[in-house]
């Protein structure tokens, strides 16, 4: 009877996974990598110019050879004959991954209590499982700089490609530490400090700032004489910044900030790079030389003042371009990332041209970010971040038929495909039977 | 005799009243453009002549009557005045949070002619907007169609008069935070929400038979009844259940959209819009049998729990399943590139030009019920034009000049750095604003949030 029992359990054992199979519909479709070819295409390169009927060939995340007459052997083959292939894209400040559901506390990760912590790492409330990362990647966004907000020196941004199950599979090898710069900006119409208030708070934060600094450079030259320190992350993770290994990414918007924000710097040797630069165009001759890089954006966004002309903001990036200031293009928003192309065909269709506004997505944020060796263009040796497309992936119509992040080929699906899928014809329709 | 003359003073008066109250009426030939009729299909190389603010004539080879001015559309594109249907431009108030519900507010009384938002729409080719009261009530107060006649300082000027009324219901998240949560009143949940509108509703019904009673009563000799207290809350209300005001109602998941259409079929109301309608793709058949439509965002989404299952595809397949579907802003940024919202539908769901234009023009005109007089390129309608250049269904399409009833507001061409109308002379400086609280949908509720959840909450619409 013992031996019954345990001949019955072998076999129902040996049945489950068989019963579990079959109680389950479909399949789910997984990012993968191997060799593939992309075949007959208009490959836009943004730094070799552009090849009418090239391929591209992918193998172990890399691109690993451009151009014509490329041997199938051994690849699997996409057929993009009459498409397009770019470089994917990349958005040079996001929230992505640090927030799920914004009016919802419990999603929120980008920002920490308190004025000063820079050793906050985006990088470790990245959730690679957000919804927000697969509606994000299939319009061609590949790559998002995640930055923390909050405080002075709110933590440490970190630049993350959108495929992997772990931050660090995903970490595409560019921090650094933010810093919000005192705002002469209104953080709202709430806001009703006068004009004085906001100086002096501002005057007050910048003291502080000054404080912070000079208490870094010294952490740093004990820390590198090899002195013994207490630990003390926040200041470890300023003195990163005073040495060289981290850029720090300076957030600034009001032209009169930007000025300072400029005078600030002078003389700190250390790698600076703006972000927002909401009021650039009014400076950008200073921006230009002191040969800042800017992370411009948002694009389609507001004029900062009422008496500014409508198109502002759309023509921000493209004068400041002009002015010889290096752009690249941010959103700095979390589930519409995905709005990135259309943040930089307004900054093309308001004076920075298409050529200018691609560069600002693609190869000028992977030079600003120090990864022009892997990012930014479609060159043999980079990594395989490519987009597939039926027209100039900026244009609202077009369609992206695949994308290869770190060679990986995403499934172009996600919830909102998914629902339309289930939902278009909704069955049981109006009447149940 | 001395009777007739007095009238005649008196009407006299009153014509001169009348119009002297008429709004400007421009008069232009537009030639050679390519015509996006919206509902005529597309005419390449065709002209479109306005007099006194109407449409004339589409067609080709038209001529100048004397003293019209002629603008060459060569290589441009024309299209109907771009209409949205949920705005709260020009307001100066957006919600009277005090009661569950407040139908006897008027966004009318709260216009703003100096709103520089007013001209920044124009220069993204809107002519009407829905300005609406917000969303903390389960039925708000009743909105405005503007007109943006930009540059006239009377509010009575830039209101589209012959526009009918419209409501602001709102049901979901925001009602049940600010009374239930926030008040410790009903509604607290979805159930409370529609408890509501039943108990208003009803009420409705009463206050009305009384009045009817009264009537009746009064025509009779030797009557001694009294009149019921006048109540204009629940006039509203009433005059909602005898169809003269249109519903527009926030509403974001299916469940609390198809309450909504079974009340409304209850009580036998067929005027209803749905707004914002996140989750109207879960109910499009019930939305396209039994309501005006749906007036929804192209792609937004996660801002809040109630729109967590969203798809961009919304309104393809609202449309598919045959609800009419608009695109609307809610922003003050929004409402500038409504034509490249309208485009997204394209990307997600495939619609044709003509449909994808339609849901801001066409479309929108139906739900605010103004289609006889704009929304398409038709001789006899109201001449609401913008020309593009490039179609407006592409990214990279700047609108170059916008008229209302043929007068032109916006010409790229003439556009100089600061329109505002009237400047601040109590402000030393002018503010500056990085993230302009463009949605204005919870605007003016006092809710006792901290700081921190101040900033988390800064986005509720």
């Amino acid at each position: 009877m013992k031996r019954m029992t345990k001949a019955f359990f072998a076999f129902l054992m040996a049945f489950l996974p068989f019963m579990a199979m079959a109680q389950i519909d479909g399949e789910f479709v997984k990012p993968r990598t191997g060799k593939f070819l992309l075949q007959n295409a208009t490959v836009v390169t943004i730094t070799k110019g552009t090849l009418n009927n090239a391929s591209v060939l992918i193998e172990n995340g890399k691109i690993v050879q451009v151009g014509t007459g490329i041997s199938a052997d051994g690849a699997e083959v996409f057929d993009c004959t009459g498409m397009f292939i770019y470089p994917g894209m990349i958005d040079s400040g996001t929230r992505l991954g640090l927030v799920e559901v914004s009016s919802v506390a419990e999603t929120v990760d980008y920002a920490e209590v308190g004025n000063v912590s820079p050793n906050m790492q985006a990088l470790t409330a990245v959730n690679p499982n957000s919804e927000e990362i697969p509606v994000t990647r299939v319009s061609g966004v590949t790559t998002a700089l995640t930055v923390p907000s909050g405080g002075l020196f709110p933590g440490t941004a970190a630049l993350i490609n959108l495929v992997g199950y772990t931050p660090d599979q995903m970490y595409a090898g560019f921090k650094a530490v933010v810093m919000n710069f005192p705002s002469s900006a209104r953080r709202g119409r709430f806001d009703r400090r006068s004009d004085d208030d906001i100086k002096k708070d501002n005057e007050k934060a910048l003291k502080e700032a000054n404080e912070l600094w000079e208490k870094a450079t010294s952490y740093q030259s004990l820390k590198s004489a090899g002195a013994e320190l207490e630990y003390y992350p926040e200041m470890d993770q300023l003195a990163k910044v005073i040495s060289g290994e981290l850029p720090m990414l300076i957030e600034v918007n009001a032209a009169g900030d930007i000025k300072n924000a400029l005078k600030w710097i002078e003389g700190k040797d250390a790698k600076f790079i703006f972000s927002g630069v909401a009021e650039g165009w009014r400076v950008a001759d200073e921006i230009a030389k002191a040969g800042i890089p800017v992370l411009a954006g948002p694009v389609q966004e507001l004029p900062t003042r009422e008496s500014d002309r409508y198109d502002a903001a759309y023509s921000n990036p493209g004068k400041m371009a002009k002015a010889g200031v290096k752009v690249a293009i941010r959103t700095d928003e979390e589930e519409n990332v995905r709005n990135l192309p259309f943040h930089a065909a307004f900054a093309a269709a308001y004076g920075m041209g298409k050529e200018e506004a691609w560069k600002a997505v693609t190869i000028n944020p992977a030079e600003i970010f120090g990864l022009a060796d892997s990012y930014g263009s479609i060159e043999a040796g980079k990594i395989a971040n490519l987009i597939v497309s039926t027209d100039d992936p900026f244009e609202t119509k077009a369609q992206i038929m695949h994308v290869f992040i770190n060679g990986y080929r995403i499934p172009m699906s996600n919830r909102h495909i998914r629902l339309y899928q289930e939902f278009l014809d909704r069955s049981p329709g109006l009447k149940a039977n | 005799m001395k009777k007739l003359n007095y009238f005649l003073a008196a009407l006299l008066g009153l014509s001169i009243t009348y119009a002297s109250a008429q709004t400007k009426k421009g008069s232009v030939l537009i030639k050679n453009a390519t015509v996006l009729t919206v509902t005529k299909g597309t005419l390449e190389n065709s002209d479109v002549l306005v007099q006194d603010g109407i449409i004339k004539q589409v067609g080709q080879n038209i001529s100048a009557p004397n003293g019209v001015e002629t603008i060459d559309a060569t290589g441009k594109y024309l299209m109907p005045g771009i209409i949205d249907a949920h705005s709260h431009v020009a307001l100066d108030v957006v919600n009277e949070a005090t009661s569950p519900i407040v139908a006897e507010v008027r966004m009318r009384d709260m216009v703003n002619p100096f709103e520089v938002g007013l001209y920044r729409a124009l220069a993204g080719g809107v002519t009407i907007s829905h300005a609406m009261h917000g969303s903390a009530n389960v039925v708000g107060g009743q909105n405005v169609t503007l007109k943006h006649r930009w540059g006239s300082e009377d509010p009575a000027d830039i209101i589209m008069q012959d526009a009918p009324r419209t409501i602001k219901f709102a049901l979901g998240e925001n009602p049940t935070r600010v009374h239930g949560r926030g008040r410790g009143i009903q509604p607290r949940t979805r159930m409370g929400v529609e408890a509501i509108l039943r108990n208003g509703f009803n009420e409705a019904l009463q206050y009305k038979k009384a009045w009817e009673d009264y009537n009746a009563a009064a025509s009779q000799k030797g009557n001694t009844k009294t009149a019921p207290e006048y109540d204009e809350r629940l006039q509203t209300l009433a005059d909602i259940l005898d169809g003269k005001i249109i519903i527009h109602c926030h509403s974001y998941r299916a469940d609390e959209i198809y309450m909504l259409i079974n009340v409304a079929r209850d009580f036998g109301i067929t005027k209803l819009v749905f707004q914002h309608t996140n989750e109207g793709f879960k109910v499009a058949p019930e939305i396209a049998e039994y309501t005006m439509g749906a007036s929804v965002f192209a792609d937004w989404w996660a801002y809040k729990m109630e729109v967590y299952y969203s798809t961009a595809f919304n309104a393809a397949i609202l449309t598919k399943n045959g609800a009419i579907t608009s695109i609307n802003s809610d922003s003050a940024e929004l409402i500038r590139h409504l034509y490249h919202e309208a485009a997204k539908t394209q990307r997600y769901g495939g619609m044709n030009d003509d449909e994808a234009l339609a849901m801001i023009t066409m479309n929108p005109a139906k739900q605010l019920g103004i289609s006889d007089k704009v929304g398409s390129i038709e001789v006899g309608k109201q001449a609401d034009l913008v020309i593009f250049e490039g179609h407006p269904l592409s990214v990279y399409a700047v609108p170059q000049k916008t008229f209302v009833d043929g007068v032109k507001y916006f010409d790229i061409e003439k556009d100089t750095d600061d329109q505002r109308l009237r400047v601040s002379a109590t402000e030393m400086v002018e503010p500056i604003f990085l993230t302009e609280e463009d949605h204005r949908c919870m605007q003016d509720v006092e809710l006792n949030f901290s700081d921190i959840s101040k900033t988390l909450f800064n986005t509720n619409y």
